[in-house]
């Protein structure tokens, strides 16, 4: 565990970039700091691995002060990801990732070996070994920058903006990848952005700062959108944080209704019984592997010669028990039939569901919360 | 006679190139005298610029000792340091010294200053040393800009070290010097043709020790 505590950093201007901090931040976990500009949230940072000296307080690693040790044993357990990677432009993207191996004394060949098999836990192509930095697009540079901090295997990872240099797309891969990669190894990171959708995405908990380094609140991604802390947290959360904690509810909850839904090769009866008893103004027309097709007025629809090309679009389904209610209500709204399909993880349809049973389910997923229930955080 | 009857006069003379007074001796002694220079050169400016440019403190008063250094006339300096000390190899390579310092010290140190601070605070970050961030992330990336300084150094103490003839010593200087007094023009030309010819080699010398040392990476294809 990290604890930081009561740590101030004043500079000698008189600025105060850090104002009585305290933290604790769990083993194995992801602890996000964000905050606007000016905040601190960088200088915390830069503290635990004593980039930066605290004027006052201390930070304690597994109970130990850091000032115990030499500052570059302390560094050399902690990896460290900056923005635009930093990486060493003279040297191969092999030779980048092995610094650390390197600087704790490994061989050439050992630290090679493990050079590459970062590369590929970091899902980069061993093809890209033997290339220089400029030779990389942005968002490789960054896989090759989070490979170099995990290269001796350090207990900790600290990442300092990592993502905001790449474009949206990119940055969601990244992220992703960052998830599955701290599944896999159980790092506990410390991470700092200043993208709010990034930190509640990532974290499992997410210290929000205020300008002049002070603390607002301290908090899992869910506690933070239901319950912001003050005007402060809420205005920096946005306008649609109650949209956003929908991401914390799971969809298994939505009952989905298989009534509306017909297969292509349905006949005439079955056409006109659903149209008339399903409660649905259309009808979801699946293939006969049961995947999705469009939507179609009973009316128009006639047995045996349902032309796919003509049927309503179904938009984006989302994936029934995966997806988060937020995906269900999205996918209900942009449906032109104002009703979400839902599939299993195949892509085949479970069924459908209104926007009003979707609202339904919203209801009842707040009424549990608050009664006390926590929210299972579905990503 | 024409620029090039001279030149070929010149070489085309056999006797040019025996003896004490011979072609080869004279280069190797131009060559010596100008890799001598260029050693104290740059065992003065290349440490200085490193160290400076690494902690970015120092630009000030380097920016002024170069000023200085370049203000100082090469021939009047070396005139003054032959009536203060006498005759030798040494007084003649002082004014040298003095010559190339600036360029290697001023471009060492913007070199080393231009750095792209991310892959340094990188590489403090993972706890690498002070010197291994100089040499080993500083360094290979301003080697490009070092060598320019250097190649304009050495460029220069080469078209300078004319001046050892002066003070009795050997090199391509001693061609231009005797030549003007025994008004013969031929070897003026001959020497001043060798000369040019050995600051275009040392150009191509240091293309090449580029090519050997500069990263591909920094490089870039180019």
């Amino acid at each position: 565990m990290i604890r930081i505590d009561s740590v101030t950093k004043r500079y000698p201007d008189g600025t105060v970039a850090v104002d009585r901090l305290s933290l604790d931040i769990e083993d194995g976990s992801i602890t996000v700091l964000v905050g606007p500009s000016g905040c601190g949230k960088t200088t915390t940072l830069r503290m635990i691995n004593r980039m930066v000296e605290p004027s006052e307080g201390t930070i304690l690693l597994d109970g130990a002060d850091i000032r115990q040790q030499p500052v570059n044993t302390l560094r050399r357990s902690m990896g460290y990801v900056i923005q635009n990677a930093g990486l060493f432009q003279h040297r191969t993207i092999v030779d980048n990732i092995a610094t650390v191996p390197r600087l704790l004394g490994w061989g050439k060949d050992r630290a090679r070996a493990r050079a590459r098999e970062l590369m590929e836990r970091v899902g980069l192509d061993a093809s890209l070994a033997k290339r220089y930095p400029y030779q990389l697009s942005g968002g490789q540079q960054q896989r090759v920058g989070v490979a170099r901090a995990l290269a001796a295997d350090p207990p900790v990872l600290l990442m300092d903006e990592p993502f905001s240099a790449v474009d949206p797309v990119v940055r969601k891969g990244l992220q992703d990848e960052l998830l599955r990669i701290q599944a896999e190894l159980g790092k506990t990171i410390v991470f700092v952005t200043h993208d709010i959708d990034e930190a509640v995405k990532l974290g499992t908990m997410v210290a929000v700062l205020r300008t002049g380094g002070h603390l607002a609140q301290y908090a899992p991604p869910a506690e933070l959108l239901s319950d912001p802390a003050d005007a402060f947290v809420e205005d920096f959360l946005g306008s649609d944080r109650g949209i956003r904690r929908l991401s914390f509810f799971p969809s298994g909850a939505l009952e989905l209704q298989t009534a509306p839904v017909v297969a292509l090769d349905a006949d005439a009866g079955t056409i006109a019984a659903r149209g008339s008893t399903s409660g649905a103004p259309y009808l979801l027309v699946a293939d006969l592997d049961g995947r999705p097709l469009g939507w179609g007025d009973p009316k128009d629809l006639t047995a045996g010669e349902i032309e796919p090309g003509r049927l309503l679009s179904h938009g984006r389904p989302f994936v029934h028990g995966k997806d988060s209610l937020r995906a269900a209500l999205d996918a209900a709204v942009l449906s032109p039939t104002g009703w979400a399909v839902g599939v299993d993880g195949t892509g085949r349809v479970v069924g459908v569901v209104s926007q009003q049973a979707v609202g339904e389910a919203i209801r009842s997923a707040h009424a549990l919360d608050r009664g006390g229930e926590d929210a299972r955080a579905v990503r | 006679m024409n620029l090039l009857q001279f030149v070929h006069a010149f070489f085309g003379d056999g006797s040019h190139w025996h003896g004490y007074d011979g072609i080869p001796t004279r280069v190797l002694e131009h060559v010596r005298y100008s890799l001598e220079a260029l050693a104290l050169a740059a065992a003065i400016g290349l440490p200085v610029g490193l160290v400076t440019g690494h902690y970015g403190r120092g630009g000030n008063a380097l920016a002024l000792l170069a000023t200085a250094g370049r203000a100082l006339p090469t021939f009047g300096l070396l005139v003054l340091v032959v009536t203060w000390l006498g005759f030798g190899l040494g007084p003649v390579m002082i004014p040298l010294v003095v010559l190339a310092v600036p360029p290697i010290l001023v471009t060492t140190y913007e070199a080393v200053r231009s750095v792209d601070p991310a892959p340094v605070d990188a590489a403090r970050g993972m706890g690498m040393p002070e010197p291994r961030i100089l040499f080993q992330v500083e360094l290979p990336v301003a080697l490009t800009l070092i060598l320019g300084g250097l190649r304009s150094a050495a460029v220069q103490i080469v078209s300078t070290a004319t001046i050892a003839a002066y003070v009795g010593l050997g090199g391509l200087g001693r061609y231009i010097i005797d030549g003007l007094y025994q008004r013969n023009y031929e070897k003026v030309v001959g020497g001043a043709t060798l000369v040019a010819a050995l600051a275009l080699a040392t150009l191509a010398v240091f293309w090449a020790v580029a090519r050997l040392t500069v990263s591909p990476g920094v490089r870039r294809g180019t």
